[in-house]
């Protein structure tokens, strides 16, 4: 529909602009502008650097590694977490009895918040102490994400994914349902087996649900994965697990320097916009509504 | 049912000023603490409450040594900021840095007329948080100092003899490849590998840990624990490591679980874990003051602190920081550092309370505990074992235990290690001396 003048669309458009503008455009524009000088902790005293901080960011390989670090952790949990979400999605939708129990279930997890999973986590693979660890050791395999890299990413990885799959399933189930019978139906008359339906007519038709979840996944990883991150490993062994986020809290709030932390949120604000563009231009395309 | 929220909000806001203004002045007080140590802390507050009825000290737990910190920076920026903060002695050089947000402590006390002897203190003890001029600009609070805890037990079953003389590393080093052969998984542990293993070692060798007095007389210091010694003992343990004779449990104090357990037959902790030790160990244990590397001619120094201190923050009424000065008094008094000595392990901060606790008889009872303070006072300070003053040393800290997890995965060898963890360190520094420039 069109509007006559300019006030009412104006008027309806305030509150969302608003809110955007407190919560994103002021946030967004201290970090720029904190980019370009070297506070003291305490505020008392700031100095003037220009593109200072990027300069140092981007001299420092361990920030450039942690680009890699971030585009591993971010795929590793949107692939995990959604397609065992899928396939619990799949299965659940096939059950008659009992399938409100089994949902009820499969979402409980999602209710826990990050630094509490991440804490559940830990006391399970505790290197020391932790149960599954013991079992690895019974089993003759050595578990000690503390000094191992790859086994501290797959912790975190796990960690991240195990209350997101609740999420995922959610949508995926609900996906699941919008599909009309009728053309799984006729397709089964015809012969086709389930993972040939699955493949041929139902993926295919979730994909908007498929795209949905992929961004938000992705904005997941990028950034609530902090708690998790920060419970497990601190971003260790050897920043093995320090993804962008984490970097920007550890620098700002641990080592109080403030105009990195402020520069690195900048050139995170340009990754995830980057990041969105592609996914809208490139992967929407495929996607079938 | 809308009408009644509102009533309860409205209610409970008006609950928390219409307080009735009590005549005792508050005075705040954010710490780290929790478990014993926050009852211990809790219990000094409530006896210096009821001693007076001037002020009232109330105590806020906000989080570990780092949280606590940042949590006390933020408000500081907020404006709402406690009069007394727990920091640890890793932010020491932050704190300094920012002569605005703080209040020195020799100031707190002469402008309140309280009565202040700064040679009343500990030197190796004060020294850490006193300017080149002798002025004490925080209070220490819980220090203590790495020292080798030994299980007995494990000795004997090993066919040694657990009187045995471990002095030395060479000595150590002799006895763990026993325990090894006896069957052990665990010969050597250890807590806070930094500042054990490279912090105490550098002083305890009188090597530098950093140029300029390690920090204590410039901002443009610059780290050195890659010479020789730190190489060699740093090598040593990553041979350990790959010998299966040091296992490696994490960065803080998570080794003392395996020790506590009875499952290591020596540990290098701070000498405040030994109320920890005494109420779990299940074995014969005993403290040795920490080994040194005989080849070194200037070992033993002494060890240096680690632990906490409390500042005084800028921004409060006079009449605050009388109650302030008269708290941190009652905090030195004989009578509390000697309890808060025995009851935790940590060292006392003055003579008299050290003096006490001998009259007391406390160390023939209690074999051991007071090899952390001879440990320190056995010689006069160097300018390479009186401290550590860098900046951004909690993530210096990271850094040097990425870098040691390097050594201890065989990924790294010492050298490479340690050069890299100095030349990312020094980055830090330079930042930080821009920052405070």
């Amino acid at each position: 529909m069109t509007f006559k003048g300019w006030r009412l669309p104006v008027l309806l458009i305030l509150p969302q602009a608003l809110i955007t503008a407190v919560f994103f455009f002021w946030p967004a524009g201290q970090a720029i502008y904190q980019s370009a000088f070297i506070p003291d902790p305490f505020g008392l005293k700031s100095q003037f650097v220009g593109f200072g901080n990027f300069e140092y960011l981007f001299s420092d390989p361990y920030y450039l590694a942690s680009f890699k670090t971030t585009a591993v952790f971010s795929i590793l949990v949107t692939v995990v977490s959604m397609s065992i979400a899928l396939w619990l999605a799949l299965m659940a939708d096939r059950i008659i009895k009992g399938s409100g129990t089994y949902r009820t279930f499969l979402i409980w997890p999602y209710a826990v918040a990050p630094a509490v999973a991440g804490v559940l986590w830990l006391f399970m693979f505790n290197p020391n102490v932790g149960i599954a660890s013991w079992y690895m050791d019974q089993m003759g395999y050595d578990w000690n994400h503390k000094l191992n890299s790859g086994q501290a990413m797959w912790l975190v990885v796990l960690a991240s994914s195990w209350g997101r799959i609740s999420y995922n399933f959610l949508f995926f189930l609900a996906g699941l349902q919008a599909v009309p019978r009728s053309v799984i139906e006729a397709a089964a008359i015809d012969g086709a087996h389930f993972w040939r339906r699955f493949w041929t007519i139902v993926f295919p038709l979730l994909s908007p649900t498929t795209f949905f979840l992929l961004v938000v996944n992705i904005v997941y990883a990028f950034f609530e994965t902090f708690g998790v991150i920060h419970t497990i490993t601190s971003g260790g062994p050897q920043q093995a697990t320090t993804i962008l986020v984490y970097k920007v809290f550890s620098d700002g709030f641990v080592g109080q320097d403030l105009g990195s932390s402020a520069a690195q949120s900048v050139v995170l604000l340009f990754v995830v916009g980057l990041l969105t563009v592609v996914q809208f231009k490139f992967i929407e395309r495929r996607v079938h509504y | 049912m809308k009408k009644t929220l509102l009533g309860t909000v409205m209610a409970l806001a008006m609950g928390t000023t219409a307080v009735p203004a009590s005549a005792a002045t508050e005075i705040q007080w954010w710490h780290a603490f929790t478990g014993r140590l926050g009852d211990l802390l809790a219990e000094q507050i409530e006896t210096f409450n009821a001693s007076q009825d001037d002020f009232v000290v109330v105590g806020t737990h906000k989080g570990n040594y780092s949280e606590a910190l940042n949590a006390g920076i933020a408000a500081f920026r907020a404006g709402e900021q406690p009069h007394i903060l727990m920091v640890f002695e890793v932010g020491t050089a932050t704190m300094m840095s920012a002569p605005g947000a703080i209040k020195p402590v020799y100031e707190v006390m002469k402008e309140s007329g309280a009565d202040f002897n700064a040679d009343a203190y500990l030197a190796p003890v004060k020294g850490y948080y006193t300017t080149p001029e002798g002025e004490m600009l925080s209070l220490p609070y819980n220090s203590s100092t790495p020292v080798l805890y030994v299980n007995r037990d494990a000795l004997t079953a090993a066919g040694l003899d657990p009187d045995m003389d471990l002095s030395t590393w060479e000595q150590v080093d002799a006895a763990m490849d026993k325990v090894k052969e006896a069957g052990s998984d665990c010969p050597l542990t250890t807590a806070w590998q930094s500042w054990v293993h490279l912090e105490n070692l550098s002083a305890y060798h009188d090597a530098p840990f950093a140029t300029k007095e390690n920090g204590f007389t410039g901002l443009d210091t610059e780290l050195a624990f890659n010479g020789p010694l730190q190489v060699a003992h740093i090598q040593a343990m990553g041979e350990w490591a790959k010998d299966g004779k040091f296992m490696y449990a994490g960065r803080r104090n998570e080794g003392g679980a395996n020790f506590r357990a009875g499952e290591c037959a020596f540990f290098t902790e701070s000498s405040a874990g030994y109320a920890g030790v005494k109420a779990e160990a299940e074995f014969e244990f005993e403290i040795r003051p920490l080994p040194y590397w005989s080849t070194v001619e200037a070992a033993p120094q002494n060890t240096i602190i680690g632990g906490s201190s409390l500042w005084v923050l800028n921004g409060h009424e006079d009449e605050e920081y009388k109650g302030v000065a008269q708290f941190l008094n009652f905090l030195s008094s004989s009578d509390v550092q000697a309890k808060w000595h025995q009851d935790t392990g940590y060292l006392p901060i003055t003579t008299a309370a050290y003096e006490q606790t001998k009259a007391e008889g406390f160390y023939e009872k209690n074999p051991g505990t007071d090899i952390a303070i001879l440990q320190m006072t056995s010689k006069p300070t160097t300018g390479n074992s009186k401290g550590l003053r860098l900046g951004s040393f909690d993530q210096i800290r990271g850094i040097i235990d990425e870098e040691l997890e390097a050594v201890w995965t065989g990924d790294k060898d010492a050298q490479t290690a340690l050069d890299s963890a100095v030349s990312r360190g020094n980055q830090l520094l330079r930042r930080f001396e821009q920052a405070n420039k």
